[in-house]
């Protein structure tokens, strides 16, 4: 019985051995990671270098960083959780571009050297850990959610035809992963009142949702300096989008909305 | 079963020490305390680093050259206005025949090129890139490839409008 089940394994293992033997040499990418650790407060935040091979290694950007986690150093510490690009957990800042490392390549050119950052001008939790506090609570401001005074008469749904349905398209498809609020400069200087592109797209999904009946009183909450007005139309949150949504042109409707209204 | 080598402590070994590990980093606390050890950390958290970082893009290149440029040409005609303004007050003498015999006598080549030239480009660039907001702000363009399309545009009207300027 053993004699068998040792014969199977080790010929188990010889095939594996042939299949894999065909791979080429290493091909070491160099990654520089961004780390702080918050038990020792007093060390400065630097960049410290990992190699990967990319033969062993999956083609994402979160690929190599588990794998740096598992194999290298277990203390890096990140956010992840579908590794497909639907929960906007992994957001940072890679190449110098926000974006999901799940969904991101990595860049094969193993002469060049990738760095990853947490997502810009965030307090640091640790390592590539933002803290995302602030950013929640402003989500929570606009009131994100459906607003009627009365309920439909069949007591059933509230209907909405297919044109206004179509309006939320591009809108409702945000994962809030804050590549686009934090990849925006006015965002960087004045994130205490400016809500920045990912809250503002939400309040334009509600405001412009024929179901909801606050459009009112929305846009009277954004009818200050800051909280929308501070966005000059950079258009830096539109082009690091992970999910190729248009924050700048949802802001820009607020405005036409607010100026016409 | 033994074979496949459950049975030797090596085996065991590992688990075993991961499993006390993981007992020894448990700690008791209570809501209150994590609550004080949450604002004592915040006091010490960095911010991450962002425009150092951030990857060179039409964007927010041609957004900041747009202020700066805002800011110079609006610093030339203020300084000279108000320079025209006081004078006339104060009577210190300014006019433009003046001005004009001291800069051609006494402003070097290289000094006449870069006020001239900064003018004609920026101003150039400034007043395109001025339209291209109103543009954006009628809603229109407002893709990624209306950003790109006429952020090249403005950058073409920079230079063949800062060179027509230049050379008039």
């Amino acid at each position: 019985m053993s004699g068998i089940l040792k014969r199977n394994i080790v010929g188990v293992i010889a095939r594996r051995g042939l299949a894999t033997e065909v791979a080429q040499e290493a091909r070491l990418k160099t990654f520089k990671i961004y780390r702080w650790n918050p038990d020792h407060p007093a060390e400065k935040p630097k960049l410290q270098e990992f190699k990967v091979d990319l033969n062993k290694c999956g083609p994402m950007v979160l690929d190599a960083l588990l794998k740096i986690k598992d194999e290298q150093d277990a203390t890096l510490t990140l956010r992840r959780s579908c590794r497909e690009g639907i929960c906007g957990s992994c957001a940072m800042n890679i190449g110098g571009r926000n974006t999901l490392a799940c969904l991101c390549k990595i860049d094969t050119d193993v002469s060049k050297q990738t760095k990853i950052y947490p997502l810009p001008h965030m307090y640091i939790v640790k390592d590539l850990v933002p803290d995302l506090t602030q950013f929640y609570k402003q989500y929570k401001s606009v009131q994100p959610y459906l607003q009627r005074s009365k309920v439909p008469e069949d007591g059933r749904e509230n209907l909405q035809s297919i044109e206004d349905r179509k309006k939320l398209d591009g809108l409702y498809e945000c994962i809030l992963c804050a590549c686009c609020s934090t990849s925006c400069p006015s965002y960087w200087w004045n994130q205490e009142q400016y809500l920045g592109p990912a809250v503002l797209m939400q309040a334009y999904r509600w405001l412009v949702d024929s179901r909801d009946q606050a459009s009112k009183f929305r846009k009277e909450m954004l009818q200050n300096s800051m909280s929308l007005y501070r966005c000059h139309t950079i258009m830096n949150c539109t082009r690091t989008c992970p999910k190729g949504l248009n924050p700048g042109y949802a802001i820009a409707e607020i405005k036409k909305a607010l100026a016409t209204s | 079963m033994f074979s496949l080598g459950l049975n030797s402590g090596a085996f065991w070994a590992r688990p075993l020490r991961a499993a006390s590990r993981r007992m020894i980093a448990t700690a008791k606390t209570s809501a209150a305390r994590q609550q004080e050890i949450l604002i004592a950390q915040r006091k010490n958290r960095p911010v991450s680093p962002h425009l150092t970082i951030y990857q060179p893009q039409l964007t927010w290149y041609l957004s900041s050259l747009h202020r700066v440029s805002g800011v110079i040409l609006a610093f030339g005609f203020f300084a000279t206005t108000i320079a025209f303004g006081t004078s006339a007050l104060l009577g210190l003498g300014l006019t433009s025949s003046n001005l004009a015999r001291w800069y051609h006598e006494k402003v070097p080549r290289w000094m006449d090129l870069t006020a001239k030239g900064s003018f004609a480009y920026l101003f150039a660039f400034h007043f395109a890139n001025g339209l291209r907001h109103l543009i954006w702000d009628a809603g229109k363009a407002l893709t990624l490839r209306g950003v790109y399309t006429t952020g090249y545009a403005v950058m073409a009207v920079m230079a063949l409008g800062g060179s027509y300027l230049l050379t008039w």
